[in-house]
């Protein structure tokens, strides 16, 4: 028997596998196609202190082995994650979820972050400082060592939860990025978001998006997630989950290599929606096949 | 999986296809099917011309590199397929004579929902329109069925000059339809009665997760491929 299990700040995951933020909504939609008490961890819709609606449509457009979104952050808000949703998902999933939240001030972060630190099937909170949908907050927080590091600060005063910063690749330095989150007092990092990217509609001549600009996704960025992943993984000594493109049983042992604790999937929920469950059931045959008998003993591996 | 039995052209970029496969999970006429296409990232929503307990129809217009794609593929050919995917039509509300809008591709929905309320002893009629005589298709299909179908094409070329408001109907209870927005909207203008409309939009999963299709309603924020496609009359913000 192989040992697919991991665990992230004393959180145990019974595998490594984890739906993406903004690819899986509250669950609801993938219960009808499979148990999801298989996955290691849900990680939820971003939330915000506000009900937002996002940004207007089209809000998709196809690339090549991968997609661009434009969403926008759409929730309804903090107060309704608390009171309605995270309650139903007690309902089909009885394990702690990871409570993924975004903001568009370091009071927003504070308040989504002091609330959600209440619910009790909330066993990590991801802080979502890389949107790249969102003007006036987002990314903007996570592009700058600074205001990384401020976020960071005000959040873990407020929690007495794992807190994760989610972090952008669209930097020159990730990990300068990653260590002021470190000395913050980050718990862990999670990595990559999306890629800022753009297409043309050929017959209107225009972006294809509305908001022209949205986030890359996709088994094409897949390198790209590894790359920062294993930059970081040298940088710091806080945990990490990886992700950005992982749609395989393979992907998830590369990013465990790369120095990922845990592996979240993202876009590959949205093309197949039996992708996480398909992933969880094919590690143990990849791990024999590259003769892996423990995950948690790669992680790192490739360094 | 389910297996192409037949993908024929039936007019100007318009194609038919055939799969046979599981079909349980279709609930409603003006539901859709996703598919999975090789070298494509995102699947293709197509809405559900007909289906029975073993056999989907679908119709599709070659509008880009995918649908293209899809044209070219051979009976026999395996798919990955979503199917039973969005609310669908609710004949409940039909009343005894409804009326059937489509235009364009929007005309393979209202067949099935055409036969459904057959079944249900009611007597819909169609409206079908086109914009020229090139890109009618099912016009014998629905006459098959035994009910009162009129055609128009935008260039007169066939049937009624004109649009589809233009040959509605004197009376009816209710309506259904799916088509163009500007057709929606013109149908909404003309309508006396409540209806129901089928809309579409850019997709990401076809499932509700990924809220890239939402939009506003009276009653809310829905998700076009979870919620809708089809909206109620009386809930569209133009």
């Amino acid at each position: 028997m192989v040992d697919i299990s991991t665990n992230l700040c004393g959180l145990q995951l019974s595998n490594p596998v984890i739906p993406a933020s903004g690819t899986f909504g509250f669950g609801e939609e993938f219960k009808n196609f499979y148990d999801l008490n298989i996955l290691g961890s849900i990680s939820i819709k971003g939330t915000t202190k506000e009900p937002r609606f996002g940004n207007e449509t089209p809000r998709i457009a196809e690339c090549t082995s991968g997609m661009l979104n434009s969403v926008g952050l759409q929730n309804p808000g903090v107060d309704a994650v608390i009171s309605d949703k995270l309650p139903k998902m007690k309902e089909f999933y009885n394990k702690q979820v990871i409570a993924n939240i975004s903001g568009f001030s370091f009071e927003e972060f504070e308040y989504s972050c002091e609330k959600i630190d209440k619910a009790d099937n909330v066993g990590i909170i991801e802080v979502n400082i890389s949107c790249p949908n969102v003007h006036g907050g987002g990314m903007s927080f996570g592009t700058n060592a600074e205001s990384a590091a401020e976020v960071t600060k005000r959040v873990k005063k407020v929690t007495t939860k794992p807190v994760f910063i989610k972090l952008t690749p669209n930097v020159t330095n990730i990990s300068e990025i990653a260590k002021a989150c470190e000395e913050a007092g980050a718990d862990g990092l999670s990595l990559i978001n999306t890629l800022l990217g753009l297409r043309v509609d050929l017959k209107t001549k225009k972006p294809v998006l509305a908001n022209k600009k949205g986030g890359f996704s996709g088994s094409a960025v897949l390198p790209v997630a590894l790359r920062c992943v294993y930059e970081v993984y040298e940088a710091v000594k806080i945990p990490i989950m990886g992700m950005g493109g992982v749609s395989t049983a393979d992907d998830v042992i590369e990013m465990m290599l790369c120095g990922a604790s845990a592996v979240q999937i993202g876009a590959a929920n949205l093309v197949n929606p039996y992708a996480c469950k398909e992933i969880i059931e094919n590690l143990p045959h990849a791990m024999k096949k590259y003769g892996i008998n423990s995950l948690k003993e790669i992680i790192g591996g490739a360094h | 999986m389910h297996k192409i039995i037949s993908n024929k052209n039936i007019a100007k970029d318009v194609f038919e296809m055939k799969l046979s496969g599981d079909t349980s999970k279709i609930t409603a006429p003006g539901q859709f099917i996703n598919i999975k296409l090789d070298g494509f990232y995102l699947r293709r929503p197509i809405s559900v011309c007909d289906y029975n307990s073993d056999t989907i129809t679908i119709i599709y217009k070659t509008v880009g590199k995918g649908t293209e794609y899809m044209s070219d593929l051979k009976s026999g050919t395996e798919l990955d397929v979503l199917c039973g995917l969005g609310n669908g039509f609710d004949t409940s509300k039909s009343g005894d004579k409804p009326l059937l809008i489509g235009g364009g591709v929007g005309v393979p929905p209202m067949y099935n929902l055409a036969k459904k309320l057959i079944s249900e002893n009611k007597k819909p009629a169609a409206v079908l329109g086109f914009n020229t005589a090139d890109d009618i298709f099912y016009e014998k299909e629905f006459m098959d069925l035994g009910i009162e179908v009129k055609i128009s094409t935008a260039d007169g070329s066939a049937h009624n000059k004109g649009f589809v408001t233009d040959i509605f109907p004197e009376d009816y209870t209710y309506f259904y339809t799916c088509g163009p927005i500007p057709m929606l909207k013109a149908v909404c203008d003309k309508t006396k009665t409540s209806g129901q409309l089928s809309f579409e939009e850019r997709m990401g999963c076809g499932f509700g997760a990924c809220m890239g299709c939402t939009c506003k309603t009276k009653y809310g924020d829905k998700r076009i491929c979870k919620d809708g496609p089809v909206l109620l009359k009386e809930e569209i913000i133009w």
